[in-house]
């Protein structure tokens, strides 16, 4: 026991090793922990619930899973009509009404799923909602008259002099002066395909696989399945064409700005390493530049172009390509300080020139770590250049700004963002799948 | 490549594996030059392409690409005098962009040890679960800041919450992979003396595996950190609190007052390289092991 008792000094150090320990143990929580409060003071999250809209995150749920149909009296001429998200891309052609309608001139009966009928007979509406009765609502000349079945009005009708409305859960009607509406609910994106004009529309989808086999065409001089996509391509409400268009145009951005950076960067790069610059005043020139460029920050070279080129892609990709540059160069002089000397000497033995002695032993050395973070720059830069488009006004990002201040295209929002998720994971496999191509490749000695 | 020479196949004769070894050399060139052919193609016209759709040309706008830091910079020596006062009046600005980033990245690093322990082999929960848990930090990682803040900005109404929320997500998908890697390096025995004794799995995590990954987490954790800086400034500018916000208030006010454009360029650059340099020699501390 003599041999092994502890000294009292190396028995004191491990306790203090130990409660210095727990004290991080504890300490690196509680430091955690008072910087949230911190947070939740300064970011004023209490004040969130006051700020907070739930209202419109539940007209973004409800208009990202289904779509409305306005059925619309004008009080001034007396004409119903019908249009989808009551926009004029997605109007009924004249005289014409979805099924749940019937039109009786200047009268008409709608039909809501849950059994609610609203009649418009003149300047009065009826609607006859179930388990409640019948609110009559008359909106001849200045107020609007409402005659409710019985005592004291429900939460779920709001109603002032010039404005009633009634929300109920497959549809609302509205009354004001100068029009009397009825929106109606129903799931899914409707007209996503095709168009109230197309000929296509409304037809199953193993209605339109005869079609498009069928050998008669639907439209003259065409053949079903061309005439389909041109419908579909050239689709007013969705603009598939124009969306198509944007996301390609933000994959350019990122593979312009990428593939540029990477074309300057390389010779900057032999500029700034030390085993190929032996001026020092140089080397330190070059490093700081790529400093600068990377320093000075992707927004801020966004702004600086936007005003040299004006909004668009180009500004875009040559925002991408100046940052890049700084990065890529950093990066690549510090793969070529790493190069191994006996390649570039054996080359050089064989009398090769300094073009030829870089070509041979150095650009094999380094192409592999130069093409994998080209690939994966190329993957992070699709993302970038969707927040870039929203600033410069280009791509995704432009088309999904837009969609969003308009407050009412929510169905947009979602499809772009559902389309930009699938971009950037397709971008990040297209690049895993080209970097496990080029290091097989090379394994091979191909 | 060199080393086909050596690398033949048995079957060439002397004689042949000089014109096989110039053969596949050739035909390594012709591919190496089509890829290039290609790729300089593809570049060509891209930019093209691009600057055509630009609204203004890349000849123009390369002549006056100089014409507003000038502006900026004449502008900012003119009035230096109110500098100071605009470095001290957009301070609070800077602080909320850099606490968005701070708090975000440590909200996404919480998350993302939690997901990327439950989705590593060896030290799952649910072992079932993994490949649900990797889908769902592919999904987090592919989804750009913008689109979740736009979003939230709208639900939420301005301010840093909604950029701090859209960052954390984000995060949460990047450092995952990133912490996963680190968690498959891991050395299990450690776990596996704990559940000899009977713990639960958070005990396990919590004093076998974390000890040993938290030096590379931080490392990861700062690198992420210059990153969220960016994106959080960024996102101020597309409407959500921040000096990215004052900065786009200060553009709009356009010539005479782009004064307070350069305060807040020199703050935001500033601040970028200071916690690049502080981040870059804490890690490699990090990584020499002296914490």
């Amino acid at each position: 026991m003599t041999l092994a008792a502890p000294s009292p000094d190396l028995r004191a150090e491990a306790l203090g090793l130990f409660a210095r320990k727990r004290l991080f143990a504890l300490g690196v929580p509680l430091l955690v922990l008072a910087y949230f409060a911190y947070i939740f003071v300064s970011f004023d999250m209490a004040g969130l619930a006051g700020r907070a809209r739930p209202d419109n995150a539940r007209i973004l749920l409800s208009d990202t899973v289904s779509f409305k149909t306005h059925v619309t009296r004008d009080n001034r001429t007396g004409v119903i009509s019908a249009a989808i998200e009551g926009e004029a891309k997605g109007k009924y052609p004249d005289g014409a009404v979805p099924d749940w309608v019937t039109l009786y001139g200047t009268d008409a009966d709608v039909r809501l799923d849950d059994g609610t009928t609203v009649k418009f007979r003149g300047e009065t509406v009826t609607v006859a909602v179930p388990d409640y009765g019948s609110v009559v609502l008359r909106s001849a000349g200045g107020d609007i008259e409402m005659t409710l079945p019985g005592e004291g009005v429900p939460d779920w009708i709001s109603a002032s002099a010039t404005r009633v409305s009634l929300t109920m859960p497959a549809g609302r009607v509205q009354v004001t002066r100068s029009k009397s509406e009825v929106f109606r609910y129903e799931a899914g994106w409707e007209l996503f395909f095709f168009t109230l004009d197309s000929p296509f529309y409304g037809r199953s989808l193993g209605d339109l696989a005869a079609l498009a086999v069928s050998a008669d065409p639907v439209v003259p001089g065409k053949a079903n399945i061309v005439a389909m996509a041109e419908d579909f391509w050239t689709n007013k409400m969705w603009r598939h064409s124009d969306v198509a268009w944007a996301l390609f145009e933000t994959v350019l951005m990122a593979f312009l700005g990428t593939v540029g950076a990477g074309l300057i960067a390389l010779p900057l790069a032999f500029l700034a390493a030390s085993n190929f610059t032996p001026g020092r005043w140089i080397r330190f020139g070059f490093r700081r530049v790529f400093d600068f460029l990377r320093g000075v920050d992707g927004l801020i070279w966004t702004l600086i172009l936007s005003r040299a080129f004006g909004p668009g892609p180009m500004t875009g990709a040559l925002a991408i390509l100046l940052t890049d540059t700084g990065s890529f160069g950093k990066m690549f002089s510090e793969a070529l300080e790493n190069v191994d000397d006996r390649q570039i000497e054996g080359v050089q033995s064989t009398g090769a020139n300094t073009l030829q002695r870089h070509r041979f032993g150095v650009m094999p050395q380094i192409m592999p770590v130069l093409l994998s973070q080209l690939l994966y720059y190329f993957e992070s830069n699709t993302r970038s250049a969707t927040v870039i488009g929203a600033i410069v006004g280009g791509g995704i990002g432009l088309l999904l700004t837009q969609a969003i201040s308009t407050q009412k295209d929510w169905e947009e929002v979602s499809y772009y963002i559902v389309l930009i998720v699938l971009m950037v994971m397709a971008m990040d496999a297209l690049s895993g799948w080209v970097r496990r191509l080029l290091i097989r490749g090379n394994a091979d000695g191909r | 490549m060199p080393e086909l020479a050596y690398g033949g196949p048995p079957r060439d004769r002397p004689r042949d594996l000089r014109t096989s070894y110039l053969r596949d050399v050739q035909q390594r060139r012709l591919y190496s030059g089509l890829l290039f052919a290609i790729l300089a193609l593809l570049l060509i016209s891209g930019f093209t392409l691009a600057d055509e759709r630009n609204a203004g040309g890349f000849w123009d706008g390369l002549a006056k690409l100089f014409d507003f830091p000038t502006e900026l910079i004449a502008e900012a020596f003119e009035k230096s005098a109110n500098l100071p006062v605009h470095l001290l009046h957009y301070l609070p600005s800077l602080l909320e962009t850099v606490n968005i980033a701070a708090a975000s990245t440590l909200i996404g690093a919480l998350l993302a040890t939690m997901l990327s322990l439950l989705a590593t082999r060896g030290l799952a929960r649910w072992p079932v679960l993994i490949p649900l848990f990797r889908r769902a930090m592919d999904i987090m990682r592919a989804v750009p800041e913008v689109v979740i803040a736009l979003v939230l900005i709208f639900v939420l109404g301005g301010g840093p919450v909604a950029a701090m929320i859209a960052i954390a997500f984000h995060t949460t998908g990047a450092l995952g992979k990133l912490f996963s890697e680190v968690n498959e390096n891991a050395d299990l025995r450690p776990v596996e003396g704990l559940t000899s004794v009977g713990s639960t799995w958070l005990q396990r995590m919590w004093f076998a595996v974390v000890p040993q990954v938290a030096p590379n987490y931080l490392s990861y954790g700062l690198m992420r950190f210059e990153i969220n800086i960016r994106a959080s400034a960024i996102l101020g500018f597309v409407g959500s609190g921040g000096i990215g916000y004052d900065l786009k208030n200060a553009m709009s006010w356009g010539t005479g007052r782009y004064d307070e454009v350069a305060a807040i360029f020199i703050l935001l650059l500033g601040t970028i390289i200071a916690v690049d340099q502080l981040s870059s020699l804490a890690r490699n501390r990090l990584v020499r092991g002296t914490l």
